[in-house]
């Protein structure tokens, strides 16, 4: 892939389905990640201390929706397009960029600098979202299959040719990468 | 050769560990540290682990104790000296005269290391620290060159550090206030260059537009590199001109320049950015122990190509080597 996730690209043939699929289901297993991923990792709220009650805008660009996190609330939504709240901070790039970033192989910085991430709004809540993250050394394949156990199995199975076909990096590297 | 990393949480502190550090350094999360940024650094308890986690794999570990202690509240910075050494730290990087004394008087088991933020740029001002408050390493600010740093080094017994990698401050460090000018907040009291309820990005047009306290820092192209929006490495137009008044948008790469240093009588090589990710720390350090590792056993060093880690994505030998404008 290339390392700084700006040109890699959800592939049409997981992209164009998802244009179709409706948002209640999607924020639902989100909200479900979100609940599970922030109650396995308290620490994450603690860091990011007194933005808890921001919204953040998670603008991943090659997705057909966009997020917004409530860390509060432990709340995960999706919104169609153009009708996404404005949040009090916004953080744009791709599917690759957010995965590279979160799993710990790329540097929040270095996308930065690179025109793979933009951010808007609150600068401070970013940064202690970001850092709060990046302290977790979360595996998002791992909080899916915890928060959404009937999920394991086949999630397991499909991370591999998921990863081959997309060059996404869907989990956590076993080892470090750099 | 000693390798001194940085580390903004836990998890970066366990990544530089385990990339090789000989030597990490971090700090607590509130205004006793120079790096004091929303979401980074440790609490007592995740400082007493960490300690744990270095000492077992054979590293140290340092504690930032580096901004100016503010009148009538003084105990903050005192009690992070303690926490500090009853956590295990191996030293303690210091700044403020008093609070060197308050260390020296109170803790004189704890090793005390001259911080950056103190200015010490020649050997009387190292030898006074040196004697005055039983310092035993001085990390020179990032202005000297390479025979000003082996100058200095023939004239006194401590041990000196410098930075090799990450963010390039060309001020008098802990002198600069150029930053409260437009944000009221400055790193020695507040511990941060540019505070980050300051930096404003905006997407105008095509451009991607940076802004500290109100001000214009930067304006790129949207997708070309873009820096931290720093004050001394704004660009501005004054009349018909447009520039870089104090230096560049580059951080610092001194990789090349790493036997010279050794030559100079350098003890220490730190890596800059308790801001930065465990991917960036990991991958820094496990660059520059490649470039220990050959020297030590009397190899030339490999060539490092780290500039897209690197704000604005160019590097520079700063001062080291360097004819100022």
């Amino acid at each position: 892939m290339q390392r700084d996730g700006k040109d890699l690209r959800i592939p049409v043939i997981l992209s164009v389905p998802m244009q179709i699929l409706p948002l209640w289901p999607v924020s639902a297993a989100l909200d479900l990640l979100a609940r599970s991923l922030l109650r396995a990792h308290p620490e994450i709220l603690r860091r990011i201390d007194k933005y808890q009650n921001h919204h953040f805008v998670l603008d991943i660009t090659d997705l057909p929706f966009i997020l917004q996190l409530d860390p509060a609330r432990a709340g995960l939504r999706a919104f169609r397009r153009g009708a996404a709240p404005a949040g009090d901070a916004r953080i744009a790039g791709t599917f690759a960029a957010f995965l590279a970033m979160l799993h710990g192989v790329e540097d929040g910085d270095t996308l930065y600098f690179s025109g793979a991430l933009q951010i808007e709004g609150d600068t401070s809540a970013v940064l202690a979202l970001r850092n709060a993250l990046d302290d977790a050394e979360l595996d998002l394949s791992a909080e899916i299959a915890s928060a959404l156990p009937a999920l394991s199995a086949p999630l397991r199975a499909a991370l591999a040719p998921l990863e081959r076909l997309t060059g996404l990096h869907l989990r956590r590297p076993a080892q470090e990468v750099y | 050769m000693e390798l001194v990393c940085p580390a903004g949480t836990p998890a970066a502190l366990r990544a530089a560990v385990d990339a090789g550090a000989h030597c990490v350094y971090c700090g607590f999360a509130d205004d006793t540290n120079a790096r004091n940024f929303p979401g980074l650094n440790f609490s007592r308890a995740e400082l007493d682990s960490a300690v744990d986690y270095a000492h077992a794999r054979g590293a140290k570990v340092l504690v930032a104790i580096n901004t100016f202690p503010t009148a009538g509240n003084e105990g903050l910075w005192r009690s992070a000296v303690a926490d500090a050494e009853a956590a295990g730290a191996d030293a303690v990087i210091l700044a403020d005269p008093g609070l060197l004394a308050h260390a020296a008087e109170h803790h004189p088991d704890l090793r005390r290391h001259l911080s950056v933020q103190a200015a010490a740029a020649n050997p009387d001002a190292i030898n006074f620290y040196a004697s005055a408050f039983g310092v035993r390493r001085v990390v020179l600010p990032r202005v000297l060159s390479v025979d000003e740093i082996a100058a200095i080094n023939r004239e006194i017994d401590v041990e000196t550090e410098v930075f090799v990698f990450g963010g390039l401050c060309v001020m008098a460090e802990g002198r600069c206030s150029l930053s409260s000018y437009a944000t009221g907040r400055s790193p020695n009291m507040n511990g941060v260059c540019s505070p980050p309820e300051h930096v404003d990005y905006s997407q105008e047009g095509g451009d991607s537009v940076a802004r500290l306290g109100g001000f214009t820092i930067h304006r790129t192209h949207k997708g070309a590199a873009a820096p931290y929006p720093t004050l001394c490495k704004g660009c501005f137009t004054s009349e018909d001109k447009t520039g870089h008044v104090f230096e560049d948008a580059v951080s610092l790469d001194a990789s090349a320049l790493v036997p010279r240093l050794v030559n100079a009588g350098v003890t220490a090589l730190k890596i800059e950015g308790r801001q930065r990710s465990r991917a960036y720390v990991a991958q820094i350090v496990r660059a520059f122990r490649a470039v220990t590792d050959a020297l030590d056993a009397g190899r030339a060093p490999p060539a490092l190509a780290l500039a897209r880690l690197s704000e604005g994505q160019a590097a520079t030998t700063g001062a080291y080597a360097k004819t100022w404008r």
